[in-house]
């Protein structure tokens, strides 16, 4: 099969989507001239023209609400942040309108916009550049959001993310954009709320999302070799959540890790925790454990980096621990 | 929903493109040499008898219903923040005959009149105060969140300045679309302050969105003066630091908001960009209803009151005999009418069903929410 980076599965995506639908457009900083910060939407200023594919101000909040607003009159905007910490300035027009105005109209106004763009730490950027909020808008009743972990998934998932008539957060990552994975050239879309077990198992239970997967599988493979078969799970969406293939997979294994990129306290691994407790309690043949970032802002260096993000060892030594081996 | 109780129609909001009143509709067909500004001058003091009768009417029907709003708010039917917009009619009304009904209204929470003069029906409007089921944001928005996409109203939003890149972004969508509708939005005194609206306003001149920024400025944000805000008391001038083109208007009277309006219109459907209309208007009642309004005198509400904009049109249509004392009585009754159908609607009705509180959060109709 075809062989194409994360950047440009996602490339794909909005210009097949923008050619199918002329309601469609791109707008964030740098996307147009620029050709994206991250080179994301490279060329498509050519293909589709300055009205359809819009540079704005550095103005988060102007120009989220500007895409809600579009939104609310007829058309499915795209809004890229250059990253998700960025998105912060804006996050009043994500959670009050975008998240709001279908339920506070009595369902007269849906939102069908995309906000997309990088998430998470991508190495030695300091505290500001390093933060991951998927379960902060998770925690949003109203939102979609979907973190996908490799270019088959990016690709799939972004156009069911353009054609969804709801609000759709999209995390991407700066660290991810390079990664290359097969692609299909036939059209395909991914649902929006099915986890995909990315490698089956039967001694343990991983879940994971996004960039974080790669530590999930690169755990599991060491694992393998000191004979310790592990279910890998991709959630693929932190909102809503695929619980039933996480539960289905416990109850199988009889044993769960969740590694995720994200301060522990009320994190996605939290909530999964609740959930396998309560309808798995019986299954559990040892604690449920999260592998989460530690709970602090991310330091400069590079031993706070290391420090600071789930890592194979890690994930290694507990499932050893939890399978008594 | 039984909108046929709504009787009043609003006179000058047309249906016709490029028809902001019948003396445009003639003006548009003059050849394009004439100039703006002598096409603006021209507008000018060319109101019918139409556009009195009609303001009256609308004036008086938000003036009504909301004295029964306030009187049902004591009687505990409608709860929640309310905010009236007593005394600030003309700016609603002055808008409305400007403009067309396929243009796009969206403003803050203080919204009941916008709503009655986009065409929302006073039944869907009382009954989404009481919260029932029949309410125009089927009892899920209130007071503060009317909508009704059928009527082009975006809604009442409850963020103070939220609204402001919504409503440009409602223009550049038709902007997009390649019509040439514009959008009116409305925003306070107070939300002049936030940073969206230096960033919507930099963007709206940047993409000549045709949006038409109406800051309703009636002199307080809550209990704080604008005084108390800011050294640019003139708030129009914040435009002027966008190039955007922004005056001052009389608020009180409908006609000085017409024509700004109607010119502000005009740019905006020649594809010539945003305008700010700083419409100085005042409100009689307190914020909300539960404020007294202690931080003013009697005696600036009373300055006010002597330029009511409903006894202002009252006073034109007699001294230009537009009607008799009969005509004004029929309009009284037919309101009063109107009202308290509209009451009695809103009683009648019943209350969402609780298992509503999981439709219309999610287009997707099968969104798994978690229950436990
Ligand atoms: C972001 C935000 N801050 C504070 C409030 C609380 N609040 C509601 S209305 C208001 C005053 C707004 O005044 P203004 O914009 O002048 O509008 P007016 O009420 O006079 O129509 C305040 C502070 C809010 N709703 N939103
Ligand atoms: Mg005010």
């Amino acid at each position: 099969m075809r062989i194409i980076q994360y950047r440009e599965a996602l490339r794909e995506a909005m210009s097949e989507e923008m050619r199918r639908d002329s309601n469609i457009l791109l707008m964030g900083e740098e996307v147009a001239e620029y050709n994206g910060a991250y080179k994301v939407s490279q060329g498509m200023l050519d293909e589709f023209g300055e009205k359809r594919v819009i540079d704005t101000p550095i103005a988060e909040l102007g120009f989220a609400g500007i895409g809600v607003g579009i939104a609310m009159n007829g058309l499915r905007p795209i809004v890229e942040f250059m990253t998700f910490n960025f998105s912060l300035v804006a996050i009043d027009q994500i959670i009050n309108s975008a998240a709001k105005l279908y339920q506070m109209s009595g369902g007269q106004f849906n939102i069908p916009i995309v906000f997309r763009g990088p998430t998470g730490s991508a190495g030695q950027l300091g505290a500001q550049h390093s933060q991951a909020f998927e379960n902060w808008y998770a925690n949003c009743p109203g939102l979609k959001v979907v973190v996908p972990s490799n270019p088959y998934d990016a690709k799939g998932l972004l156009k069911t993310a353009i054609r969804d008539n709801d609000p759709v957060i999209f995390m991407e990552s700066e660290q991810m954009y390079g990664d290359k994975g097969e692609v299909p050239e036939e059209e395909y879309l991914i649902p929006i709320g099915k986890a995909d077990i990315k490698k089956s198992g039967t001694d343990i239970t991983i879940v994971s999302f996004g960039k974080i997967m790669k530590v999930a599988l690169s755990a599991a493979a060491e694992l393998e070799k000191e004979n310790i078969s592990a279910e890998v799970i991709d959630l693929r969406s932190v909102r809503p959540i695929d619980y039933n293939t996480v539960i289905k997979s416990v109850k199988k294994t009889n044993r769960l890790i969740i590694l995720e990129e994200a301060w522990p306290l009320a994190s996605i691994s939290t909530e999964i925790s609740y959930m396998v407790q309560k309808n798995a309690f019986d299954y559990l043949d040892a604690p449920i454990r999260r592998i989460t970032t530690a709970d602090t802002p991310l330091g400069y260096a590079p031993t706070f980096v290391a420090a600071f993000l789930p890592s194979i060892e890690k994930v290694v030594r507990i499932a050893k621990e939890i399978t008594y081996a | 929903m039984a909108n046929s109780f709504y009787l009043y129609q609003n006179p000058a909001r047309l249906d016709v493109k490029h028809s902001f009143s019948k003396l445009n509709l003639k003006l548009c067909s003059i050849p394009k040499f004439i100039s703006f500004a002598v096409l603006v001058k021209m507008a000018k003091n060319n109101f019918t008898k139409e556009n009195y009768l009609g303001w009256y009417e609308q004036m008086l029907l938000m003036r009504r219903f909301e004295e029964k709003t306030a009187q049902l708010y004591g009687q505990q039917k409608i709860k929640g923040f309310c905010h009236l917009y007593i005394g600030q009619e003309a700016v609603v009304a002055g808008t409305m005959s400007a403009i067309r009904k396929d243009d796009k209204i969206i403003t803050a929470y203080r919204d009941h009149a916008h709503a009655l003069a986009c065409g929302i029906s006073a039944d869907a409007v009382m009954a989404e105060l009481f919260g029932k089921v029949t309410g125009c944001s089927k009892g899920k928005g209130g007071s503060m969140h009317l909508f009704s996409k059928e009527h082009n109203f975006f809604g009442g939003h409850g963020i103070v300045g939220g609204q402001i890149p919504l409503g440009a972004g409602i223009a550049m969508a038709d902007q997009y679309k390649g019509n040439d509708n514009v959008t009116v939005c409305y925003f306070g005194d107070g939300a002049a302050r936030q940073g969206a609206l230096h960033e919507t306003f930099n963007m709206a001149m940047l993409w000549k969105l045709p949006v038409i920024f109406v800051c309703e400025n009636n002199g307080y944000a809550m209990g704080t003066s604008v005084e108390r805000t800011t050294n640019v008391l003139d708030i129009f001038n914040i435009g002027n630091a966008y190039h955007m083109p922004s005056e001052s208007v009389d608020g009180m009277q409908c006609e000085t908001v017409h024509h700004a309006v109607n010119e502000a219109a005009l740019r905006a459907r020649n594809g010539d960009g945003p305008t700010l209309l700083e419409i100085r208007t005042y409100r009689y009642r307190g914020h909300s209803m539960s404020d007294p309004a202690k931080y003013r005198s009697k005696e600036e509400v009373e300055e006010y009151k002597k330029k009511d904009p409903i006894e202002q049109v009252k006073a034109t249509i007699v001294s230009k005999k537009y009607a008799d004392e009969k005509w004004f009585e029929e309009i009284e009754n037919k309101i009063e009418k109107i009202v308290l159908e509209s009451v009695d609607f809103a009683e009648n009705s019943p209350f969402p069903d609780p298992s509503e509180i999981y439709t219309d959060v999610y287009a997707e109709p099968d969104y798994p929410f978690i229950n436990e």
